[in-house]
């Protein structure tokens, strides 16, 4: 029992973070219906930011945290700008494939500046409490109530603000919100700002609980939390957190009670399972074709 | 002239051109032999072809599903992986070493089945969903497959599988690429074909238009997947050590890379992209790591300027079986579309 109990805090933070970054896909999936496959990369560049952040600026946490989620919103919203923009009206996999490029440019631009993976200097130091037989690291339990608080506050600003208002318009018709005036570039661009950002908090929350960093470390994790997002339903803000927390429990139970080799396989089926039984993902509407 | 004698006309210049085909094949074959035979080129330049025509092979694989009939599959490097060990375990446990040469051909076919039998199970999945959900469903096939091939001690694991002779040649190379050409234009140009591109455009009004839609899906996975596998089977014994990380997600960005960059729902387009992307990719590698920097940026460059890829749907008129053209001439010079 207190070996689960173990696994569900560990399952906890692994989720929290999938969630986090499976937001961004769904954000700009639900703006633009496009899946913007350099977010992984993204998150790998705001766990980047956030060692040049403590390693050569020496910033205590909370600058660093405000430092890389602002560098990856801006690179995100540039990477919008310049790459993805001019491609709207154009067919959906040019869009894709210049994602796939984005992102293989940003891998590759990192690697080439930093050919060794990097080791994150700790930030907060680490205290351990048993309770009930369960230990606790104060490292996971800021982890996990910092992604709820970023979750909280996106699910704020997009039910509550103008803002949000503005891009569930969007997602609801991109023809007639203009009409209405919503400055339909404006609220994109903030979109995949928002998106990013939450991208590059989870990377810096990575780079706490795993503070060795490469290139390479945003593919599978990006891919992950993608499939967390479709998972919970794309285009859905709270199916992507339902979606992130089931990959994180998933993903966790497996290695608990299989050889950790085994993980990504009994994962990937028990997903495969899931969307054969509810292909629309757990939040999603189902798709209805017309002719 | 009148309009039966232009046709005549034509009919008699297309068959000429049809002739030539076969004749011109055949000679590129011999010429490939004695390449092979003789070392004619640097071997580094034979190399490289080798792995072109590899490219070739799965790009035009791929195309099928993901340009002709519109879905997006993105774990194409797992049915490679299929074919390659399949291929690699038989010639180098199952058939006697004297032998494997022999065999070789026999090896990769089976390496190509058993990749087709992965496919169709694919297929399932995508009789019930589309676009983002069965592209999840392939890619977490595709992790499926590499997992799968860390766990099992017999092909090694994760350390990978080694002990292939050097069998993949530059005549089996073009052999391949010309047969799978040759299947995938038939049937792009048959019945069959039609209910491929009908899906591609809308599946529903193509099921109405009684199109057996699940038929038609599952047949064009696993003649894809088929490919794969050779292409696969091919690529181990030239490469002559495999392990689960060569075929991972990075393996299937590279196949849609050079299905998009060359152009969709075209062969010419496969042909191009994958040449392209192939002999890009080897200009730049004085450039060192700095290479796959450019690499991306020029395909981003690429997709911004000519977002349908290089040819763009539009396709080289040989590829075009004879009786397409000529219609499509004469409608056209009559003022319709064809």
């Amino acid at each position: 029992m207190t070996y689960l109990l173990q696994q569900f805090l560990n399952a906890l933070q692994v989720g929290s973070i999938y969630a986090l970054i499976a937001l961004g896909y769904t954000l700009v999936y639900g703006i633009l219906t496009m899946i913007n496959f350099a977010h992984g990369d993204l998150f790998m560049i705001g766990a980047f930011c956030c060692f040049l952040s403590v390693a050569f600026l020496g910033l205590p946490f909370l600058p660093t945290l405000l430092l890389s989620m602002c560098g990856v919103a801006l690179l995100g919203v540039l990477i919008e700008r310049f790459a993805y923009r001019p491609l709207r009206q154009a067919p959906r996999v040019s869009a894709i494939i210049t994602a796939l490029g984005v992102g293989l440019f940003l891998e590759n631009f990192t690697l080439a500046l930093s050919p060794y993976p990097q080791q994150i200097p700790p930030l907060l130091d680490n205290r351990m409490w048993t309770l009930f037989g369960v230990s606790l690291s104060s490292l996971q339990i800021f982890i996990i109530v910092l992604s709820l608080l970023l979750m909280f506050l996106l699910d704020l600003l997009v039910r509550r603000t103008m803002v949000g208002m503005a891009m569930r318009a969007i997602s609801w018709d991109k023809t007639v919100a203009p009409l209405m005036g919503v400055p339909v570039n404006a609220v994109i661009s903030l979109t995949f700002a928002v998106g990013t950002g939450l991208g590059g908090a989870a990377g810096v929350l990575y780079g706490l609980a795993y503070p060795v960093i490469d290139p390479y470390m945003g593919v599978m994790v990006g891919w992950k939390a993608f499939i967390s997002a479709v998972v919970g339903g794309i285009g859905n803000i709270r199916g992507a957190m339902i979606g992130g927390y089931i990959l994180g429990a998933v993903e966790i139970m497996v290695v608990a009670f299989f050889p950790s080799t085994y993980r990504d396989f009994v994962a990937f089926v028990l997903l495969l399972v899931l969307l054969i039984f509810r292909p629309q993902g757990i939040l999603g509407k189902p798709q209805q074709q017309k002719v | 002239m009148g309009r039966n004698q232009e046709r005549e006309h034509r009919t008699k210049q297309g068959l000429a051109g049809h002739r030539l085909l076969p004749v011109l094949l055949a000679g590129l074959f011999i010429v490939s032999l004695a390449i092979d035979r003789f070392e004619l080129l640097d071997p580094y330049v034979q190399l490289i072809v080798m792995y072109i025509g590899i490219n070739i092979i799965l790009t035009v694989s791929l195309n099928l599903v993901n340009g002709y009939m519109g879905e997006f599959s993105v774990g194409h490097a797992g049915f490679m992986a299929v074919g390659a060990y399949t291929a690699s375990f038989l010639t180098v446990k199952v058939l006697p070493v004297h032998l494997a040469a022999w065999f070789f051909p026999l090896a990769v076919i089976a390496g190509g089945l058993a990749a087709a039998a992965i496919g169709l199970l694919v297929a399932v999945p995508s009789f019930k969903t589309r676009g983002d959900y069965l592209a999840i469903v392939t890619l977490a096939f595709g992790m499926i497959v590499k997992s799968a091939v860390e766990n099992i001690d017999a092909l090694g694991g994760p350390r990978g599988f080694l002990g292939m002779e050097k069998l993949t040649s530059l005549p089996w190379v073009f052999f391949w690429v010309v047969f799978s050409l040759w299947v995938i234009r038939n049937l792009i140009y048959s019945n069959f074909g039609r209910g491929v591109l009908s899906i591609r455009e809308d599946e529903a009004a193509s099921a109405l238009m009684s199109v057996n839609t699940k038929q038609v899906k599952v047949l064009a996975f696993a003649v894809s997947s088929f490919f794969a596998g050779i292409a696969g089977g091919l690529f181990a014994h030239l490469l002559q050590f495999i392990n689960p990380r060569t075929f991972d997600i990075i393996k299937s960005t590279d196949i849609l890379i050079m299905v998009y960059l060359g152009g969709i729902g075209s062969l010419a387009g496969s042909i191009l992209g994958a040449t392209v992307y192939t002999v890009i990719l080897e200009v730049l590698r004085p450039l060192g790591v700095w290479r796959m920097v450019f690499m991306p940026l020029l395909l981003v460059i690429l997709m911004l300027y000519r977002p349908k890829g290089i040819t763009g749907l539009r396709e080289f008129p040989w590829f075009i079986p004879f009786r397409d053209r000529l219609a499509g001439t004469l409608s056209r010079e009559e003022g319709r579309e064809p």
